[in-house]
């Protein structure tokens, strides 16, 4: 017999909801039926096989708040206690209005057999109240608790600790600016357990002992740790690494991580402090002393200064996940090692200290490298995640990167500025037949100018728009 | 640097060089550090391990000892096996020293136990070639839109 949960979720990256649910559900071949499931409403109504599902489930989700096993639902107060006292005498062992989907409706009532576990006296309870969108004193919160006794709940009330907790939580729509009287949607149930937003102060950059200037913010890490599906013993790698914001996540899931990066400076921490007023870095700013921090030393292998453009890795070397925010060349350069000199070469005596230049490196170029060095280094049925930044008038979907041995199963956008956006990719390896690109030096060069050209009124187009969203 | 990254390690991106692989060790400071131990780990990481050149990067370092030449799957089992290859896979590590490529001697230095493997602009045989098959793959597969 399946439960019914409510999943409550923070109302932030509403494009991300459904791409991490999915992969979190794949990644714990757990099957979900969704009864109700908005876009931008915080929560979503669904039923799963059991109780441990619901906990495997938001022992990974960072978008989660919390999950509650859900007694009653209504839209109005006097229809949610109604429903409750139904419920209370419905010994059919089945939820009435069963085949829902799509629209919110307000007669979820649950089967009496869920609520025999409140009237054990042995057990200690509370019920919290929540509501979204509108604030309550504490008194108007324990008169709306008074509203309940009718429940047969027969052990003590204990606010720290309990046994059990009962969510009660009213629903006054998301538009703050527009509050209704009464609430939209009422809920009632029994508290399960809490989601992973604990885990983005836990990781918090502000705490964090070595960040650069682009280090990815916690909750969005975790994320892409659920998107790339990483679980204990994985092997993973951030080609374009920084200051190792993904390998946090990663490793805190289990991932053993690998990164590489052009930059010297970055790896050593020899760049200039990013946090305001440091003056300059403490001596044991490192990736690997984040590790240390958050005791997950054991599951750091290296990092390494290279070139991503070139080849490195041993050919046969297969990655279970490949996470990476690569440079856009707006806050980082993008940058590979090159000269634009013709025959060019470099006397014996400054070869140990020289520090080679480095030419643009086109996004364009930097994808179709990434995403080929994926299509060789995942196993199958793995995956890559990484950023994408884009214009967001001109993006179409069929314009995403692609490869044929790669699919995409997600693309959820987070919005920068008015202009741009960036989106989180994911793609999953579905061949290892790698298509062999000819190797012909004059190709195409006539049109990689032009790209180049558009890319660069692009870029200053960017820089305009910032200068200008700025200056707000 | 870790002997586990050093098995997957290559210079073929030098100009001249075809395999580039395995680098030799020159260690200067090598330091041991403990780090959890996890079995399923090790067992799971064997077989992408190039046993043959483990064992020979980890002998050339003096960390040998009671390693097995050779690797058997029955060893898997054994938990002491394990932990030495746990130890020298993961807790030995080259702080500074450097790596040669087999082929072209080059030399890339290691400090703080970080391997720098950045060419120079004249050793990179890849230049022109990858920027122009690059150009061809994003014709071929993967048109871009205009981008930041």
């Amino acid at each position: 017999m399946s439960r019914r949960y409510l999943l409550w979720f923070a109302q932030e990256y509403l494009d991300f909801r459904l791409a991490e649910m999915q992969s979190i559900l794949s990644m714990l071949k757990i099957e979900i039926k969704y009864v109700e499931k908005s876009y931008n409403k915080p929560y979503w109504i669904v039923e799963l096989p059991s109780e441990s599902c619901i906990k495997k489930i938001a022992s990974r989700s960072v978008l989660i708040k919390s999950c509650i096993e859900l007694w009653s639902s209504a839209n109005t107060e006097e229809r949610l206690h109604e429903n409750l006292k139904s419920a209370m005498k419905n010994d059919s062992g089945k939820w009435i209005v069963e085949s829902v989907t799509g629209e919110s409706n307000d007669n979820h009532i649950c089967h009496s057999s869920l609520l025999t576990v409140c009237s054990d006296p042995s057990k200690s309870f509370k019920i919290e109240v929540e509501t979204f969108c509108k604030h309550f004193s504490m008194k108007e919160k324990v008169e709306k608790i008074e509203l309940f006794s009718y429940l047969p709940l027969e052990g003590p009330v204990k606010l720290n600790n309990p046994d059990m907790k009962f969510s009660y939580i009213e629903f006054y729509g998301v538009d703050p600016n527009n509050v209704p009287k009464q609430p939209e949607q009422l809920f009632f149930g029994r508290w399960i357990v809490d989601g992973q937003r604990d885990l983005i102060q836990a990781l918090s950059l502000k705490k964090r002992n070595f960040i650069g200037n682009t280090s990815m913010d916690a909750q969005l890490s975790i994320l892409m740790a659920n998107q790339a599906q990483v679980t204990m013993g994985d092997i993973v790698l951030d080609p374009f690494v920084g200051s190792g914001s993904l390998l946090v996540a990663a490793a805190h899931f289990g991932g053993y991580v690998w990164g590489s990066d052009i930059d010297f400076m970055m790896l050593h921490a020899r760049t200039r402090p990013t946090r305001v007023g440091q003056k300059v870095r403490q001596k044991e700013e490192s990736i690997k002393a984040n590790m240390k921090q958050y005791g997950i030393e054991s599951h750091y292998l290296d990092v390494l200064v290279s070139d991503f453009s070139l080849p490195l890795w041993r050919n046969d070397l297969k990655f279970d996940a490949i996470i990476t925010d690569p440079p856009y060349g707006v806050r980082e350069p993008t940058e590979k090692i090159g000269i634009e000199k013709e025959n060019y070469t470099l006397a014996e005596d400054y070869l140990p200290n020289h520090v080679p230049s480095k030419v643009e490196y086109g996004l364009s170029h930097i994808y179709s490298d990434l995403l080929n060095f994926a299509a060789t280094h995942l196993h199958i049925g793995r995956r890559l995640v990484c950023w994408y930044p884009l214009v967001r008038s001109e993006f179409e979907a069929s314009q995403l990167p692609s490869h044929p041995c790669l699919r995409l199963l997600a693309s959820s956008e987070q919005v920068l500025s008015r202009l741009v956006s960036r989106r989180l990719l994911t793609f999953e390896k579905i061949s290892d037949a790698v298509p062999d690109v000819p190797l012909d030096p004059n190709a195409a060069h006539h049109n990689f100018r032009r790209a180049k050209k558009a890319e660069e009124i692009a870029i200053n187009n960017i820089r305009r728009a910032q200068k200008v969203s700025n200056l707000k | 640097m870790k002997l586990i990254t050093h098995n997957m390690l290559t210079s073929k991106c030098l100009k001249g060089v075809v395999t580039g692989y395995p680098l030799a060790i020159s260690a200067t400071n090598i330091k041991v550090t403990e780090v959890d131990f996890n079995p399923d780990f090790i067992v799971r990481i064997i077989p992408k391990i190039d046993w043959e050149v483990f064992w020979k990067a980890a002998d050339s370092i003096g960390h040998s000892d009671g390693l097995p030449q050779t690797v058997e799957s029955k060893l898997h089992d054994n938990n002491d096996f394990l932990k030495k290859v746990h130890r020298v896979l993961l807790e030995v590590e080259i702080d500074e020293g450097h790596l040669t490529c087999p082929e072209s001697g080059r030399q890339f230095p290691i400090t703080k136990g970080i391997p720098n493997m950045l060419l120079t602009e004249a050793e990179n045989k890849f230049a022109m070639l990858l920027k122009s098959a690059n150009d061809l793959y994003h014709e071929v597969f993967a048109p871009m839109p205009r981008q930041i």
